[in-house]
């Protein structure tokens, strides 16, 4: 099979898959028990505004209706009004996307430089204390609540040394970063770190990253635990065999041998679990989210909870899902295109 | 009858071994003993909280608010005058309650779910795969917030939405091992000789699963008491003045500004004990029983 049929066939595979997941998504929040106009209301009292409601969107129609509108409308962008102002949820849900696409970029970064570097460390020291304690710390950063780890971080950086920012995605004293315009065309990503580095502005650079550091830290190190495991085990195996023995028998020094040569073997295996770690990352988001008030999709979800808004929890639901498919599909084929032997 | 019995009495003992003979087989053995050590500590201490504890955990006010520790409230008192130790220990209740009724749901519907499914085979076994393979890619914390906003609040819908969420780990775990232990010699002439699906299923299959069956659920245990947790913290806990941990460190968020850090501390360090506690038994059993790596 061709690099190029490969690609086209996994895009194809994709598509059942984000089916059911809008299915799922659909029988979760519209035939479980639980009506969302009842909820909403909380108390079956004013059966005309319940009525209006439910005219207004389009949950009085037969059931099979609702969900070929509801299936109808994903793909041309639509996900639903909300119950609460009946404004287009797909609006508020894409401005708050880039605040937790930034997040968990660099969760991800924190979360696979610390599960390499302790793996590497780990494997090297092969049954010695220190690779002891190295697994303990992979097993207790599991055991973790994240938002445990968060508030305990921000009572003793943030709170008592006043290091950095409990909360919140920028220094609401400044203006928030904003891209570039070149002529007419304006250049924004909605990820304050590419934007302020547009902006040519170091400082509210700088600002983005002390702003990004403690959530990201709290994620990542929570999610570093399998990334650990991960790392030591493909790297013992791979200690082993010939091409490294060659590799330190030709004189190079153990870091060459290890961070150049053995690992190179065992990151494949790190790559695919960045797409498996993937959707649980975004659920750890909701609550790191949660803990440092940081605007994103997660927040997004737990404010409308406080609402009881059900159009607007199902519309993030399933982005969530649609965000997790592609980046699965991504790794896949990245993975295709690094190791060929995908693709015979 | 009889001998069934000692069959399953011997199913069991080779399943649990004896503590001494844990501690003999290095340091997976030590794993499952601290990991059980803990648990049971945590569990006990819960259930005789009520004649231990110095004072009633929901009663308000028993000291002035906010006092950090000190000798007479060693964890200190919460924003109400709660006890905050007497809060730790008698605050693990509704996280068992969920976790052991979540684990039990997902026992209940993942594993015959996956026997039926890798043993039927074709189309069914297709169908089942999707979906099951659909909910496990989806992220399981936003798929429980999903379900338990929905179902509302209650120890039961709490461990409905997290077992939804975990049902898809125990069918693929049991499905991959039924695919291969149907190719054995034994299962085959058990069908030659005519044997009914249900008799292979239950008595040839069913024993040589039930390992993987312990690890998943040790380890589900953990992430269900983790989902359980977090769902408590963004609001969707169960509404009621039983002390809970969970209930604990959402509300000690609003104090962290005050400084006041034995509000989080200690609920937090009594949920890690427990997800840790699973979590090193479900580490140790998964290596006793698949030493490959450590040779």
């Amino acid at each position: 099979m061709t690099l190029r049929s490969y690609v086209i066939s996994r895009i194809i595979l994709t598509i059942p898959m984000i089916f059911i997941l809008l299915t799922m998504v659909f029988v979760v929040i519209r035939i479980l028990p639980g009506d969302p106009v009842l909820l909403h209301f909380e108390k079956a009292e004013n059966l005309a505004a319940m009525e209006e409601m439910r005219h207004r969107l389009g949950l009085d129609k037969p059931i099979w209706v609702q969900y070929f509108e509801y299936v109808a409308g994903i793909f041309r962008g639509d996900l639903g009004e909300s119950m609460q102002d009946y404004s287009p949820v797909a609006q508020q849900i894409w401005s708050a996307f880039p605040a937790t696409m930034e997040l968990a970029i660099f969760s991800m970064v924190v979360a696979v430089a610390v599960g390499i570097f302790f793996g590497v460390e780990s494997s090297k020291a092969y049954n010695k204390p220190q690779d002891h304690m190295i697994r303990i710390f992979g097993i207790v950063a599991y055991a973790i609540p994240v938002f445990f780890l968060g508030m305990i971080l921000q009572i003793t950086l943030g709170v008592g040394l006043h290091l950095l920012p409990t909360g919140l995605r920028f220094n609401p004293t400044l203006s928030t970063p904003t891209g570039i315009s070149i002529g007419n065309v304006h250049f924004s990503t909605g990820l304050y770190t590419v934007d302020s580095l547009l902006e040519g502005n170091i400082y509210k650079f700088v600002e983005t990253l002390r702003y990004l550091f403690l959530p990201s830290l709290t994620l990542g190190l929570v999610l570093s635990g399998v990334f650990i495991r991960l790392t030591r085990s493909n790297m013992l195996e791979t200690l082993r065999l010939d091409f490294v023995t060659a590799a330190r028998a030709r004189g190079l020094s153990e870091n060459k041998v290890t961070y150049s040569y053995a690992l190179r073997n065992a990151f494949l295996p790190v790559l695919t679990m960045m797409g498996l770690q993937f959707a649980t990352l975004l659920g750890g988001a909701v609550l790191t989210e949660t803990t440092f008030s940081w605007p994103g999709l997660g927040r997004y979800i737990v404010d409308r909870i406080g609402f009881r808004d059900y159009t607007a929890i199902q519309g993030a639901v399933v982005l969530f899902g649609i965000f997790v498919s592609v980046v699965s599909l991504v790794v896949d084929l990245l993975y295709a295109y690094l190791d060929p032997r995908i693709r015979l | 009858m009889q001998k069934k019995s000692k069959a399953r009495k011997s199913m069991v003992s080779s399943l649990m071994p004896s503590l001494g003979s844990l501690a003999k087989r290095g340091l997976a053995g030590w794993l499952v003993i601290i990991g059980i050590v803990l648990v049971t500590a945590i569990v006990v201490v819960t259930m005789i909280s009520p004649w231990i504890r110095p004072h009633d955990p929901s009663t308000i006010l028993v000291g002035q608010p906010l006092v950090a520790p000190n000798s007479q409230f060693p964890f200190g008192t919460n924003d109400l005058g709660q006890d905050v130790f007497s809060r730790a220990l008698s605050g693990g209740g509704i996280m068992l309650q969920v976790s052991i009724l979540s684990v039990a749901i997902c026992l209940l519907i993942g594993v015959p779910l996956g026997l039926f499914s890798s043993y039927a085979g074709g189309i069914i076994d297709r169908i089942f795969c999707l979906i099951m393979d659909s909910i496990y890619a989806f992220p399981g914390l936003v798929l429980a917030i999903a379900v338990a906003a929905m179902l509302g609040r209650g120890v039961t819908n709490m461990a409905i939405s997290i077992a939804v969420v975990y049902v898809p780990s125990y069918f693929r775990v049991i499905r991959s091992q039924v695919l291969s232990i149907k190719e054995m010699p034994y299962v085959e002439a058990a069908n030659s000789i005519g044997a009914k699906t249900r008799t292979v299923l239950s008595r040839y299959i069913l024993p040589n699963v039930v390992p993987s069956i312990v690890v998943i659920a040790t380890v589900n245990f953990a992430d269900a008491i983790l989902t359980a947790a977090g769902l408590t913290f963004i609001g969707l806990g169960v509404p009621v003045d039983i002390p809970d941990w969970g209930w604990d460190l959402t509300n000690g968020r609003r104090l962290l500004t005050s400084g006041a850090w034995w509000v989080i501390t200690f609920p937090g360090i009594m949920i890690i004990l427990l997800a840790l506690g699973f979590t090193l038994i479900g580490e140790g059993l998964s290596e006793l029983l698949n030493p490959r790596l450590e040779q």
